[in-house]
């Protein structure tokens, strides 16, 4: 409680005032996404979780500002998003490698991709991250010779390459099977442990996002909003005795109350 | 002794191996004996359909060099059509992915050319250009380009559109998403464009000399026909054929060495 509590203290860092998106002008159209208050502290681990369509990615497009929303303000930092920000890494619900390029050569593409070249030092870092996360025999294999997990692993390493400061991942482990889902994870929080960083974790799974984040935030069916805002008092780290744990499974429960709730009024 | 079983049967799977791996051409040689055996047997004229063997002789009857000089003559045409319509479709191409306006100006115009029988419009060509080889790689061009404009465009529009996301998240210069992500996206699309297009190019070439040539192995082919010498004349579409079917196998074999990461996985 006391890390949660000295978190809520700092400054808030993505801010999201009001915020509301409709894809169509037609000011009849229905939202997508509306009246999302949240402010997430620097460094925080925040999933969102929530019923297909209910405008996860929207949300994730919007903090990345590749989506600028028709209501309210997005901001980083006291500023705000008016264009797409290079200080964050994306990781995708696919890997989205490039099939020409080898592993650290994947890695490496948002440099090339944004500068045109690639310094040595680029390159030690690339290896470096690929070590750390256990890819380092891999570096110059094809993406195909890899599994679904290791592929997975190399699109979290290509969006730490920029060091950047916001991770927004998009349901990054829906594609893989129940196994590689939870160590992957585990991976992920290690990592984030020892390069922190402010995370938006989109996630289909109840377990997952209590198992990951610092906060959860719950959203409504279309058009989404905020249902609750959970904070998860687990202590960290966080290993498969976590799950174990009473009070894993009281707040999965409350979740899934949320989310099942509005549908069985209906 | 006692082993014989083992041999005999591996033998046996040896044997339906082969015969697997050689029924291609198995069955193509048995079609050749049996078009002999017609021929032979039901005393066919030559003029009518000439036997394989009457098409070997009638091909090497005619002198290597004039063989070279009409192959010459066809694959120049043909590889420069080719040649001319990539260097136009690839950036039209482009120029379409990159601009909504362009793709609506030129797409209607494009597929008003592909509709026109190229055929038909061959003699007008040559009316308009004369009887040298830019009139006929013109007609070549034509021929070849729109399976190249639309296999490169369905490529670049195939990119996962997350990618797209990240290049605009890095704010890349947009010649670089072209570059390093749409265009090798597209390169399995372009091969196929590629490989239906070299086999266009020859038909290309060969409709031109029907209409007006003096050389290639399509006027070859017409003239033989014309002094009825159809021996010479299935020599001549026969080693047209092959020809075209090495350029088809060029294109593989140059996708294979250039971009093997492009190929479907073999199992």
């Amino acid at each position: 409680m006391t890390e949660s509590n000295e978190k809520n203290s700092l400054q808030a860092y993505v801010s999201m005032k009001n915020v509301g998106h409709r894809y169509d002008p037609d000011p009849q159209a229905p939202m997508a996404v509306q009246a999302i208050d949240l402010d997430i502290h620097r460094h925080e681990f925040v999933a969102v979780v929530g019923p297909s369509g209910c405008g996860k990615s929207t949300l994730l497009r919007m903090v990345s500002g590749l989506l600028i929303p028709s209501h309210g303000e997005v901001s980083v930092f006291n500023r705000p998003v008016t264009e797409p920000r290079d200080d964050v890494g994306i990781v995708f619900q696919k890997p989205n490698l490039l099939p020409w390029l080898t592993v650290k050569k994947n890695v490496l593409f948002p440099l090339k991709h944004k500068y045109g070249r690639v310094r040595e030092e680029d390159k030690k870092r690339a290896d470096e991250l690929l070590q750390m996360t256990g890819l380092g025999a891999f570096a110059d294999k094809m993406p195909e010779e890899l599994s679904g997990g290791m592929q997975q692993r190399v699109g979290i390493v290509r969006a730490l390459l920029l060091n950047p400061d916001i991770l927004l991942m998009d349901e990054p482990f829906s594609a893989l099977d129940a196994l590689t889902r939870e160590q992957i994870g585990f991976d992920l929080l290690d990592i984030w442990r020892d390069h922190p960083k402010t995370v938006l974790f989109i996630t289909h799974s109840i377990s997952e996002a209590v198992l990951l984040a610092d906060r959860i935030l719950v959203m409504s069916k279309r058009p989404g909003t905020v249902l609750d805002l959970i904070d998860v008092d687990l202590p960290r780290p966080r290993s498969s005795d976590t799950i174990n744990s009473p009070r894993f499974s009281e707040l999965t429960n409350i979740i899934r109350g949320h989310i099942y709730e509005p549908i069985t009024r209906a | 002794m006692n082993q014989s079983p083992v041999p005999k049967r591996t033998a046996l799977q040896w044997l339906s191996k082969q015969g697997y791996r050689f029924a291609p051409a198995l069955f193509f040689i048995s079609l050749i004996i049996l078009w002999e055996l017609i021929c032979r047997l039901g005393q066919v004229p030559q003029y009518i359909l000439p036997s394989p063997s009457a098409i070997v002789e009638a091909f090497f009857n005619v002198e290597f060099s004039r063989w070279m000089t009409h192959l010459w003559a066809t694959l120049r045409v043909a590889l420069m059509g080719f040649g001319l319509s990539i260097l136009i479709s690839l950036p039209l191409s482009i120029g379409m992915i990159r601009s909504e306006l362009l793709n609506r100006t030129l797409y209607p115009a494009l597929i008003v050319i592909q509709s026109t029988p190229v055929v038909a419009v061959a003699p007008l060509i040559i009316v308009l250009m004369g009887t040298d080889d830019p009139s006929r790689v013109l007609i070549t061009c034509l021929i070849t380009f729109f399976p190249l404009v639309v296999s490169t465009t369905t490529g670049m529009l195939e990119t996962p559109p997350e990618l797209i996301e990240l290049s605009q998240s890095l704010r890349a210069p947009r010649y670089r998403e072209t570059w390093q992500i749409r265009i090798p996206y597209a390169i399995p699309h372009i091969f196929s464009g590629l490989r239906v297009s070299i086999t266009l190019a020859i038909i290309g070439a060969v409709v031109a000399e029907f209409v007006a040539a003096e050389q290639g192995l399509g006027y070859f082919i017409q003239f033989s026909t014309s002094f009825f010498k159809i021996p010479q004349a299935f020599a001549g579409l026969i080693f047209l054929s092959a020809i075209s079917l090495l350029l088809f196998k060029s294109v593989q074999w140059l996708q294979l060495w250039l971009f093997p990461w492009s190929l479907p996985k073999k199992k």
